[in-house]
């Protein structure tokens, strides 16, 4: 029953942004979302949406796939839009009582939708094209400043890389159980809310006692391979910049440079 | 004797109406009679599992039925768990869904799920933990203090303490040890002898199939490939190499003898019933002077 949940949102592929370094990607995933909350107008609003339709676009990632991310999170960008519309200056273009509708308000509601459409898109543009070992990857490079202040970076991005490999293999062992006490006639379709979480005792708990196995069968088997954290450790897929990545920086820089650019000069589009 | 439990035309597909649908069991008939102990076998992935999860309704079917006492599970789906009381299902490695403080709480979920009395729920309790070989002091252990072998028997008991009409059976034995094993098919041989119930039995290990079931069922990639007496199904040898099926060692020697023209008979399934066969041959050729 669990089978059709993929794991993140990783689609394997070959396009341009499947094959870029993840440390880039990551890196230039955080400046577009700072670009797209810099952006405090409708142009520079334009440039950053159109960074990310660009992103979108070479990655290869159908259309749908795109929608799909955004309806999760159209009731939170209906709701943020609709209570932008009362708030704001303006000519008033509908009254009731205390309600006002005001042109400033429905051209604060377009910006705040559009707003965060960007932001989801771009960060679907990442998990899209990123698999999760990757995206640890790019973190534990991302944290590695932390290190000065005694942080223990790579044990971080090892435990984040062991959750992310065990969660489908928890869910399987999930659905196992759900079957073997159901088998002795658990009841896990009625009843009130308490019955409910009871009757899920007898699946959390072994649960608890398989990955607690695991995790020091795991360690076992890590100690014999002589895992002894990151000192010194080396990497079987090194990760490394090629002219793409450099490309998608200077693009982005672009971005950016046009955004601050709107942001001075055009401060009247909004 | 009456089928107790039937299928027609079962058939499971998984990710049905989906461009990565995969047809799991293809159109089953099988019957089994009150008082069975059926084999089970089949290469990984023949489907065995997908087929018994539907005797109990753990699966639904894609098509075809599942009749228990001639009445169709899912006539009534509501009442799915009244069908999974009667066909009892002891699961591969099902020591991983003890979870109660003790080990007497644990065997009671199933009698208690079915909502009967305390007493009779601890008297169902002492009978299946004698069914299944556990000592009673260990009723008032910790489950996960036991050791492998005893949560093995705990879980099984957990099932049978149920008292289901048919007993299903997935690789009880895998991961015992050979002592264990032996003990343990053996428990199961008794408890299906006293009990009179009916038993599916699962296993890859073809001795042990050859020693404790009437009938085999033998799976290949979803169809039943064969349903008949022990012997019989062990009698094709060739076939079941096939299906990279094993049949038992002791089998495979006497059908060789046999083809070689010794006056032994076909589908020897233990060492004993060899023996039996061999003794008169080797005396006649004067090599055997002991009885």
């Amino acid at each position: 029953m669990f089978s059709n949940i993929t794991l993140g949102q990783y689609i394997p592929g070959r396009s341009p942004l499947h094959r870029m370094d993840p440390r880039f990607k990551l890196g230039l995933t955080v400046a577009g979302i700072v670009l797209v909350f810099v952006a405090n107008n409708f142009a520079s609003l334009a440039v950053s949406a159109a960074l990310v339709l660009t992103a979108a676009g070479i990655s290869g990632i159908s259309l749908r796939q795109y929608l799909k991310s955004l309806k999760g999170i159209l009731v939170l960008i209906l709701f943020t839009a609709a209570l932008n519309l009362f708030y704001g200056s303006g000519e008033p273009l509908w009254q009731w009582g205390f309600l006002r509708i005001t042109t400033g308000g429905v051209s604060n509601a377009v910006f705040i939708a559009a707003r965060i459409v960007c932001l989801i898109l771009l960060s679907a543009a990442l998990t899209y094209t990123t698999s999760p070992t990757q995206l640890t990857d790019a973190l534990e490079r991302a944290m590695k400043p932390l290190g000065v202040f005694h942080i223990r970076v790579h044990e971080i991005a090892m435990i984040m890389t062991i959750a992310l490999r065990f969660v489908p293999t928890l869910l399987e062992e999930t659905d196992k159980i759900m079957s073997a006490q159901k088998a002795r006639g658990a009841d896990l379709e009625s009843g009130g809310v308490f019955q409910r979480i009871r009757a899920l005792i007898p699946i959390l708990i072994p649960l608890f006692v398989s990955a607690f196995r695991r995790a020091y069968d795991l360690a076992t088997a890590m100690e014999c391979r002589c895992y002894r954290g990151g000192e010194g450790r080396t990497k079987m897929k090194v990760l490394r910049a090629a002219r793409g990545d450099y490309l998608a920086l200077l693009a982005a820089a672009g971005f950016a440079a046009a955004v601050a650019l709107c942001n001075i000069f055009l401060p009247f589009l909004r | 004797m009456p089928a107790i439990l039937e299928t027609k035309g079962l058939t499971y597909e998984y990710g049905h109406g989906t461009s990565m649908s995969k047809v799991a069991v293809d159109h089953v008939d099988l019957s089994v009679r009150q008082g069975e102990l059926i084999g089970i076998i089949g290469h990984t992935g023949s489907g065995k599992s997908t087929l018994i999860q539907q005797l109990n309704g753990l699966l639904r079917p894609t098509a075809g039925q599942v009749l228990l006492e001639g009445r169709d599970i899912w006539a009534e789906p509501k009442k799915i768990r009244e069908v999974r009381f009667r066909v009892g299902m002891v699961f591969q490695y099902p020591e991983y869904q003890l979870f109660e403080e003790t080990v007497r709480a644990d065997i009671a979920f199933g009698p208690r799920n079915m909502g009967l009395s305390g007493g009779e729920v601890e008297d169902r309790v002492r009978r299946a933990a004698e069914f299944a070989g556990l000592r009673p002091e260990l009723l008032d252990r910790s489950p996960f203090e036991l050791s492998g072998g005893e949560k093995r028997r705990a879980a099984i008991a957990g099932v049978i303490a149920m008292d289901p009409d048919v007993l299903v059976l997935d690789e009880p034995a895998a991961g015992l040890d050979p002592h264990g094993r032996d003990v343990l098919l053996s428990q199961i041989q008794s408890y299906h002898r006293l009990r009179q119930n009916t038993v599916l039995l699962v296993s890859h290990s073809m001795e042990d199939i050859a020693r404790v079931a009437g009938r085999v069922l033998v799976m290949d990639h979803g169809r039943a490939a064969f349903f008949d007496r022990t012997a019989k199904v062990f009698a094709h040898g060739e076939e079941l190499e096939r299906m990279g099926l094993r049949v038992p060692q002791v089998t495979k020697i006497m059908d060789r003898l046999r083809r070689g023209g010794y006056p032994v008979a076909p589908g020897v399934l233990t060492l004993e019933d060899a023996i039996r066969q061999l003794a008169p041959v080797l005396r006649e050729r004067g090599l055997l002077h002991v009885q």
